[in-house]
């Protein structure tokens, strides 16, 4: 095969990545704290030439009025135990007390606090502070016993550092754990969306269909270079 | 084939679910005692095409990876127990709830379920019933000469019957609450039931230990803010629009193909 035409394949192949990447991003334009994965396409110089890397900017926050939707005001994370039970990273915010008494997320990954999970006794009220501190009125006491049970981990980690998992939740690298940073405030009664910019997607998309179509024209000029050859190695 | 093919089919299929809610939450927008939903969303398993900090060389790591997505599925839809709007009805049969806590009503199959719906009756037999005819419990009878109803905040209910100077305690309603009531599972009719997530029914009198308390001549409206589902409404129908668009432009990608090849 001509080089060229694997030259082009290639692009193509990439491109073909690149918007899937981009479909992705656009099917989780509505999924609560979600980030966008940017596509980053470079020469061949640079390995693979194709790399992606989570988009850290804020997505936009509506409020709820719901005492345990909880969104984070600037850059930070939410630490929460992941399936193997080590140390994630989210900005899913809509949280919920399960049947056990445990503070998860929308997605049931349970929230860490200052030593691990955050269990809450029975309460008939639960205020989060900026901090994230939970504070409850414990079941059958007084109106004004306001007690601060635990500190959901807030972290700050360099983002760097940050890589996304098969499941999509957000470690540090090398098993590393995070350490909380008082700097990181939440707000309690807002819930942040995706962050996915849905206009740049839709123009990122137009564009990589575009560059598709491209690579495919030169794979047809490959073509019609080897048949023009063909031709004239034909009448000699 | 074409994987973004696949992706942002999933992404309709969510638009299309969010849509099924805010339509049933619209729908129940006057509905007594309805607790709106809310679609809850994830983003699937990530395809890992080149590990991020793999080796470039001996000596150097690559900076990043390369991680597909697959795209997005519905995980819930959770109830949301805000307070619902009072209503003043004056009719003395009809309880609200303000505050946490659920009627607990006997279901035609023995089992229990549990209501915001205070919109009581009394049956043949006296007893107090739901608009659908199923008993509270614990089971309250109003006598058949009863004059006046009258039902505390406290879940007390006293009747005043002919001839009688002062009236009479007949029974109590109480109220049930639930460690996680969002894990309820609703099953219509404005009943909800007790799963696995919700933990078990915890009954107390109302004001106490953090529930409710009852307001008798009021019904509690549906929370469902009608402003808010309108606006969800528009931004599901424009991303919906968005994945479509997503699917038509792999398409034409492939069509391309097919056509210069």
């Amino acid at each position: 095969m001509s080089e060229l035409l694997l030259t082009v394949m290639q692009g193509a192949r990439r491109v073909m990545a690149a918007q899937a990447i981009n479909a992705n991003n656009l099917a989780n334009v509505s999924t609560d704290g979600f980030r966008a994965e940017l596509v980053h396409i470079g020469g061949l110089a640079e390995g693979d030439a194709i790399s992606s890397t989570p988009d850290l900017r804020v997505g936009t926050v509506r409020t709820t009025g719901n005492a345990l939707d909880v969104a984070l005001t600037d850059q930070g994370w939410i630490a929460i135990q992941t399936p193997e039970g080590t140390e994630g990273y989210s900005r899913r915010g809509d949280l919920h007390v399960d049947a056990f008494g445990q503070l998860v997320n929308g997605i049931g990954q349970p929230i860490l606090g200052n030593g691990g999970p955050i269990a809450l006794p029975p309460f008939q009220r639960i205020d989060i502070t900026s901090d994230g501190s939970i504070a409850i009125v414990p079941a059958g006491a007084e109106a004004d016993t306001l007690a601060v049970v635990d500190r959901i981990k807030l972290v700050n980690p360099d983002p760097a550092r940050l890589v996304r998992g098969e499941d999509g939740t957000l470690r540090m690298n090398g098993g590393a754990q995070a350490v909380p940073d008082p700097l990181v405030s939440i707000q309690s009664g807002s819930l942040e969306g995706s962050n996915v910019n849905a206009v740049g997607e839709m123009l990122k998309m137009i564009d990589l269909a575009r560059q598709f179509e491209a690579q495919v024209k030169l794979m047809r000029t490959a073509e019609k270079n080897s048949s023009d050859l063909a031709t004239v190695l034909r009448l000699n | 084939m074409n994987q973004s093919l696949w992706i942002a089919k999933t992404g309709l299929d969510a638009q299309q679910t969010k849509m099924s809610v805010i339509s049933n939450n619209l729908a129940n927008a006057s509905t007594s005692g309805y607790k709106r939903s809310r679609a809850v969303f994830e983003d699937l398993l990530y395809q890992n095409q080149r590990q991020v900090g793999a080796q470039s060389s001996q000596d150097t790591l690559y900076p990043t990876g390369l991680m597909i997505g697959t795209g997005v599925r519905t995980v819930a839809t959770e109830k949301l127990f805000t307070q619902g709007a009072m209503t003043q009805t004056q009719n003395p049969l009809d309880v609200g709830i303000d505050g946490k806590g659920f009627l607990q009503v006997e279901l035609p199959d023995g089992s229990l379920g549990y209501t915001r719906d205070g919109e009581l009756q009394v049956n043949a037999q006296g007893i107090l019933v739901t608009s659908s005819g199923y008993p509270i419990q614990p089971s309250v009878t109003i006598p058949a000469d009863a004059q006046s109803v009258t039902i505390g905040s406290d879940g007390t209910v006293s009747v005043r019957t002919p001839g009688a100077a002062t009236t009479v305690e007949v029974g109590n309603l109480q109220l049930v609450d639930f460690v996680n009531a969002a894990g309820l599972q609703p099953i219509g009719s404005n009943l909800f039931v007790e799963s696995n997530a919700s933990g078990t029914a915890q009954i107390g009198t109302p004001g106490l230990d953090g529930l409710g308390t009852l307001l008798q001549g009021y019904v509690e409206g549906s929370n469902v803010n009608v402003v808010e589902e309108l606006v969800s409404m528009i931004e599901t129908q424009r991303a919906y629009e968005m994945n479509s668009k997503a699917i038509a432009t792999s398409d034409q990608m492939l069509q391309f193909v097919n056509n210069n090849l």
